[in-house]
């Protein structure tokens, strides 16, 4: 029996196949999916802003890229996953709000996606596949029996990655 | 004493706040009534602490599609102003005010957007018009941004835009109801920690 696990705001969780991973209208938050193909495990996580501002005092340390990534790789360890075959895809970061005159306004969805990229790249992380920005919410299935990361979203086509 | 953060918000914090929601959103119902020739209701409005994470599940769930009209207003206290609409209501009005029948599905046009724009202007202006004269505040607001989405994803924006050290955030929240009442609009008033200290202070509330 296959499951489906829901990962809420600022959080994450991990799973082996066949069950699958969801995250509901992410906005400017980012999902964050790592795949381990050969042992079919998968990690999603919701975050909702770049940087963790004091991280000895963070209760929650899945709500930021910066602590949020680390703590999956820490967590997949434990599965034995290796961390030179894990694939990221990475969902979200939209602006949905377009306020005239204010060009900072709705900017941490653009912030999100350079933040969850740098922490990756630091991490030597393939990021295999995006579908970043642009003004739309996006929910996130993520299917852990063949890493395949669906994208649906209001008014357009669901896509796969 | 100040209000740090949201736990310390006691019954006579939450009644003043409900306070301004009715005046604010009576206000709003009132224009939008004139506007259309239309009677349009608003009940009780409530005040509420929320964690983002359970934002979503509010309003018929993170999925659940509704138009949002986002405003932000500055000036004595800042924050952000957002209605979200069922789509029949906001496909009311159009019909009302267009004479034409209006498909979500297909995307809205740029006059529709436009027309939705425009009640945005007339509801966000009278709404902080009321909480101005009532607080005797200066507040000035911009031009309303629209987005047709998922609920989830627009709620999330005020949150995540006013409140990056805190998990929790405080709407007052105004229930618009149309004619038949069948369909609802809620209005969320999402000022700063700060400004809800000065609107606090401005109403004779000993903080």
């Amino acid at each position: 029996m296959s499951e489906i696990i829901t990962i809420g705001i600022s959080d994450m969780n991990i799973t082996t196949a066949p069950n699958t991973l969801v995250t509901f209208a992410l906005g400017s938050c980012i999902g964050i999916c790592l795949y381990e193909p050969i042992l079919k495990i998968g990690a999603l996580g919701h975050i909702m802003l770049p940087n963790c501002p004091d991280i000895k005092n963070e209760k929650n340390v899945n709500k930021y890229a910066d602590t949020c990534i680390p703590h999956m790789l820490e967590k997949l360890q434990g599965y034995q996953c290796q961390k030179t075959r894990l694939k990221a895809k990475i969902v979200g970061g939209a602006k949905m709000f377009e306020v005239s005159g204010d060009s900072s306004f709705g900017n941490i969805g653009a912030r999100n996606i350079e933040a969850v990229k740098k922490v990756l790249q630091e991490n030597r992380i393939q990021l295999y596949a995006e579908d970043t920005g642009l003004n739309f919410g996006r929910t996130v299935y993520f299917h852990v029996d063949t890493g395949a990361v669906e994208v649906k979203s209001f008014n357009r086509e669901t896509k796969i990655l | 004493m100040k209000i740090n953060n949201l736990e310390q918000l006691n019954e006579m914090h939450i009644d003043v706040l409900k306070e301004i929601g009715n005046i604010g959103a009576g206000n709003a119902a009132t224009s939008l009534s004139e506007m259309l020739n239309l009677p349009v209701d608003m009940s009780v409005p409530k005040v509420k602490i929320l964690d983002i994470k359970d934002a979503g599940s509010l309003l018929g769930g993170p999925e659940n599609v509704m138009v949002g009209i986002l405003a932000k207003f500055i000036g004595d206290i800042e924050g952000i102003m957002m209605f979200l609409i069922e789509e029949k209501f906001v496909g009311d009005i159009i019909e009302k005010l267009m004479g034409e029948h209006v498909s979500f599905l297909k995307g809205l046009s740029e006059m529709e957007l436009s027309a939705v724009s425009e009640i945005g202007n007339i509801l966000t202006a009278s709404y902080i018009n009321a909480i101005s004269s009532l607080t005797g505040l200066n507040i000035n607001i911009s031009v309303p941004a629209v987005a047709v989405d998922m609920v989830g994803a627009l709620l999330a924006v005020p949150a995540i835009e006013l409140s990056p050290a805190s998990d929790q955030i405080i709407f007052i929240e105004g229930v618009l109801l149309d004619l038949d009442q069948s369909v609802s609009s809620n209005i969320l008033l999402v000022p700063t920690l700060e400004s809800l200290n000065i609107m606090m202070t401005r109403l004779g509330i000993e903080l």
